[in-house]
C-alpha cells in the first residue's frame, strides 16, 4: 500500500525533518525518508507543521451504546481524529453500562468497524454504576477489549470499603481506578462551583471540599493497598496540593485536567447559559491558574478532554433543568497549545507527554504514545500552530453542539492524523477507512 | 429598560424613578376609579410555573389597572411538568402574541433565560426566580421604606436596614441588598452561619450571627425573612424554637427598637417562627401596607416597560 512521505515536518516542535510513512510504520526519517519513497507515496509539505504522537484520551464519552442521538462510536471517534486523537477510553455510563465482558466488546469492536481511533472501553467499578457490587473487573480486563481502566464516572464510588477493594482487587491485572472524586451528600443539587459567584445569581454550590476530601481519601487507600489510582478531572487549588503531597510520599496516584478546567472560570454562569454547566464545576480564576501550574510541573499528569455531548433540548432550556458536560475532542489541543504552549510553560514535547505518552502509559495502550521513530507505529498527528480558528460547533464532526469555546478564537489546527499510517484526516478532511467505503460501494 | 431580571439591573436613578412612578400610580389609586388606560390592547402573560397566588394577584391587579388584558398561564401541574420545556412554553406565548411576560419559576436564571435565548422577544419581569432574585418584592419594601423614612422622595440614603432570617435560600434578601445599597441605605445581614450563602461576604452589605446586636446599631427597619420549616429537618438549624429565640422578632426585641422603626415582612409569615404575634400586629409593622404598595410598584414596572415602548413608537 502506498505510504506518506510527509516532508519538512517539525517534530516535537524541534528540527525540521521528512519523515516515511508505510505499512502502518514509520519506515524512514530524515534524509532516508525521501530516497526511501517511491513514486506511488503521497507528499505532504509539512513546512510549518509540528508532529505529535497520536493523542490519547484518557476520558471520553462516546453515547452509544444507549444515547445515538448525542454521539456514536462513528460520530465520536470521527471527532476524536479531527482533535488529533488516535485512541480515546470511551467511558462506562452508557445503556446498557458497560460493565460486563460482553458490552466492552461491543464498545471496542464498533470502534474498529468505524476506524477513525482506537476505542479502549472503560469498565464500570460497580454493577450498574450503583456503587453497591464489583463489577465482573477481571472479565472485562481478559476480554477481547482488554479493560485497564476502570471507572463510576459520573457517580463517585463513594463507599470506602467498595473504593478500597477495587484498588486491591484490580492489581491482579495492572489496572487502574479511574475516580469521579464527588462528596455526594456534600453536592446534593449542586449546580455550579460554591463561592462568590453562586451566592450571588443563587444556583446550589458545589463546593471544592466535595472533590478534596474524596481524593484525600482515595490516595490514603491506594497508599495503603498499593493500588492504583487516577483522578479525574481534577479542579480546584486544593486538589493540586493533595496530589502533589501524595507524590511526593511515593502513592501511585496520577491526575488529570480538562481542558475547560484549564481555561474556564464559573464567571460564565453568570449567564445562565446551561453550554457552561458541567461536572466537576467551571471553578475560579485561582483555580484555574491552580490547575495550569500543577500542569505545568507535572504534579497533573495528564490532559483529558471529558468529552460529553448532549442534546440540544438538554441544553436549550433552564440551567437547573440542563445536563452537566461540554464537547471537547475537536478543541482540547488548541486549548493547550493557548494555555501552556502560548503562556511560555510547555514545549511540545511537554505537550505530546501530557495528551500522548502519559495517557497511554496510564491506560496501558500500547501502539500509542510511542515516540516519533524508525519502526514505531504510524500514529502521528500534523498540527499547525500559526492557524487561527473561530470555534463553530456546527462544523464539528462531533454529534452534538455543546462547546462551550463556540465563537472563540483558538489557535492551531489539526491538519493531518494517521491511524496506523492510515490518514483518518487528510488536510482538515475525514477520510472514511477503506475497508467502510468498500462496504458502502 | 428592556426587561426586569434582578435589581442589579437597576442604577441609583432608574431605581428612584421607578419609585417615583410607583407614587404616581399610588396617587392615581385612591381615585374612585382606579383605571388607566396607558396599556390598553396590549396582552400580558403572568407565567407562574410555582404556586403564588399573592404575587400573581398582585401583578393581575397591576396589568389590569392600566387597561392591559391578563392572561394566567398556571403551568404548574399542567403539560410543562409532563416535560414541557420552558422554550416550548415560551414559543406558545410568542403564538399567543404576549407583549409582556411576569415569570415566576422555581429554577433561578429561569427568567433571565427567557429574557436572552432568542425564545421571544417580549419584554420578561422577573416574578421571583429559584435563590436568585425577585426585583419587584424588592421594589415594593423599598417603596414602603421610603415612604416611611424619606417622605416618599428621593433615595434612602443613611438609613440602617436589617435583613434576617434565611438569606441563603432566599431571592427577597438577595434582590433587597442589592436595591438597598443601591438607594444608598446602609444593610445589615442577620442569621445563623449555616443559612448565609459561602461568598456572602462580597455582597454590600455587613453580616453579623447577632441579632440582639445588630438592633442596637440605629435601626430604621427590620425586615424578616420567612424560614421554611423543611430546613429544620435538613438541619440547618435544630429546633424551631432555638430559631425562634436566637433570630426572632419577640416582643422584648421589638420593645427595643426606636420609636420610628418599621417591622416588614414579605409574606406569608410563620408566626411563631420568625416573628412573633405582637411584632406582626404592632403598629410599626408594614406587612398590609406592602401588598397594596405592591400593586403601585407592579403598574409602575409594568409601564415603565411597556409604555415607554409605545411613546417610543409613537416618537419614531
Ligand atoms: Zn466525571
Amino acid at each position: 500500500m502506498p505510504g506518506y512521505l510527509v516532508r519538512s515536518v517539525a517534530p516535537l516542535g524541534a528540527e525540521r525533518t521528512d519523515l516515511l510513512l508505510r505499512d502502518g510504520v514509520v519506515v524512514a526519517l530524515g534524509r532516508d525518508a525521501a530516497s526511501q519513497a517511491g513514486s506511488e507515496d503521497t507528499v505532504i509539505d509539512a513546512d510549518g507543521l509540528v508532529a505529535l504522537p497520536g493523542l490519547v484520551d484518557l476520558h471520553t464519552h462516546l453515547r452509544e451504546p444507549g444515547r445515538e442521538d448525542t454521539e456514536t462510536v462513528d460520530s465520536g471517534t470521527r471527532a476524536a481524529a479531527a482533535g488529533g486523537f488516535t485512541a480515546v477510553h470511551a467511558m462506562a455510563n452508557t445503556a446498557p453500562v458497560a460493565d460486563t465482558a460482553g458490552v466492552v466488546e461491543q464498545v471496542w469492536r464498533l470502534g474498529r468497524d468505524a476506524g477513525w481511533a482506537d476505542v479502549r472501553p472503560v469498565g464500570a467499578v460497580t454493577i450498574g454504576l450503583a456503587g453497591e457490587r464489583l463489577a465482573e473487573l477481571g472479565a472485562m480486563a481478559t476480554s477481547a477489549a482488554a479493560v485497564r481502566v476502570f471507572s463510576d464516572d459520573g457517580r463517585c464510588v463513594w463507599d470506602p470499603v467498595l473504593m478500597r477493594r477495587a484498588l486491591e482487587y484490580t492489581k491482579a491485572f495492572d489496572g487502574v481506578v479511574a475516580q469521579h472524586a464527588q462528596e455526594p451528600r456534600l453536592t446534593v443539587d449542586a449546580q455550579m462551583h460554591e463561592g462568590v459567584v453562586s451566592a450571588e445569581i443563587g444556583l446550589t454550590g458545589w463546593p471544592a471540599v466535595a472533590e478534596e476530601a474524596i481524593i484525600a481519601r482515595d490516595v490514603l487507600l491506594a497508599e495503603h493497598v498499593g493500588g492504583r489510582l487516577h483522578v479525574q478531572h481534577l479542579s480546584t487549588a486544593g486538589s493540586v496540593e493533595i496530589i502533589r503531597w501524595a507524590k511526593a510520599r511515593g502513592i501511585a496516584v496520577t491526575a488529570e485536567a480538562t481542558p475547560h478546567h484549564l481555561l474556564l472560570t464559573d464567571e460564565l454562569a453568570r449567564s445562565y447559559d446551561p453550554v457552561y454547566k458541567v461536572n466537576p464545576p467551571l471553578r475560579t480564576a485561582e483555580d484555574v491558574a491552580a490547575v495550569r501550574a500543577g500542569l505545568a510541573d507535572g504534579t497533573i499528569d495528564v490532559v483529558a478532554t471529558d468529552h460529553a455531548p448532549h442534546a440540544v433540548q438538554d441544553k436549550d432550556c433552564e440551567w437547573a433543568a440542563a445536563a452537566f458536560g461540554m464537547t471537547g475532542l475537536e478543541t482540547c489541543l488548541a486549548v493547550v497549545q493557548q494555555v501552556m504552549v502560548e503562556e511560555g510553560s510547555f514545549t511540545w514535547a511537554d505537550v505530546a507527554r501530557v495528551l500522548s505518552h502519559t495517557p497511554a502509559r496510564i491506560g496501558r495502550v500500547t501502539d500509542h504514545g510511542r515516540p516519533i521513530a524508525v519502526g514505531e507505529p504510524a500514529n502521528l498527528t500534523l498540527v499547525d500552530p500559526a492557524a487561527r480558528r473561530t470555534i463553530d460547533p456546527r462544523v464539528q464532526q462531533t454529534a452534538s453542539r455543546n462547546s462551550p469555546f463556540a465563537g472563540r478564537e483558538l489557535p492551531g489546527e489539526v491538519r493531518w492524523t494517521f491511524l496506523r499510517g492510515r490518514a483518518t484526516i487528510a488536510d482538515t478532511v475525514a477520510v472514511l477507512a477503506p475497508s467502510r467505503t468498500g462496504a458502502h460501494a | 429598560m428592556r426587561h426586569l431580571l434582578s435589581t442589579t439591573d437597576l442604577d441609583r436613578d432608574a431605581a428612584v424613578a421607578l419609585l417615583d412612578t410607583a407614587e404616581a400610580m399610588a396617587q392615581t389609586q385612591s381615585r374612585t376609579i382606579k383605571k388607566l388606560p396607558a396599556l390598553r390592547g396590549l396582552t400580558i402573560v403572568n407565567l407562574f410555573f410555582e404556586d403564588s397566588t399573592r404575587t400573581r394577584i398582585s401583578f393581575e391587579a397591576a396589568a389590569k389597572r392600566l387597561s392591559a388584558d391578563v392572561i394566567n398561564f398556571s403551568a404548574k401541574g399542567s403539560s410543562v411538568s409532563k416535560g414541557e420545556s420552558l422554550k416550548d412554553t415560551a414559543q406558545t406565548l410568542r403564538a399567543i402574541g404576549a407583549d409582556a411576560v411576569v415569570v415566576r419559576h422555581p429554577s433561578s436564571g429561569a427568567p433571565h433565560r427567557l429574557a436572552h435565548a432568542g425564545w421571544i422577544d417580549t419584554p420578561v419581569v422577573n416574578a421571583g426566580d429559584g435563590m436568585h432574585q425577585h426585583p419587584t418584592q424588592a421594589l415594593l419594601d423599598a417603596f414602603t421604606l421610603r415612604r416611611h423614612l424619606a417622605d416618599g422622595r428621593g433615595d434612602l440614603a443613611g438609613r440602617h436596614v436589617v435583613v434576617v432570617g434565611d438569606v441563603l435560600h432566599s431571592r427577597v434578601a438577595r434582590s433587597n441588598v442589592d436595591l438597598l445599597a443601591t438607594l444608598g441605605a446602609r444593610v445589615t445581614l442577620v442569621a445563623p452561619p449555616t443559612l448565609l450563602p459561602i461568598g456572602v461576604e462580597s455582597w454590600r452589605c455587613a453580616v453579623t450571627y447577632d441579632l440582639d446586636a445588630a438592633l442596637t446599631d440605629d435601626v430604621d427597619a427590620v425586615m424578616m425573612l420567612r424560614v421554611q420549616r423543611e430546613r429544620m429537618t435538613s438541619g440547618f438549624f435544630p429546633s424551631e424554637r432555638e430559631y425562634a429565640r436566637r433570630y426572632g422578632l419577640d416582643g422584648t426585641r421589638l420593645g427595643r427598637l426606636s420609636d420610628h422603626a418599621l417591622v416588614l415582612h414579605p409574606g406569608p409569615m410563620n408566626r411563631g417562627l420568625e416573628i412573633s404575634a405582637e411584632a406582626a400586629d404592632s403598629p410599626r409593622s408594614t406587612v398590609v401596607e406592602q401588598v397594596a404598595n405592591g400593586v403601585s410598584v407592579r403598574m409602575a414596572v409594568l409601564y415603565t416597560l411597556l409604555a415607554g415602548d409605545l411613546a417610543g413608537e409613537g416618537d419614531a
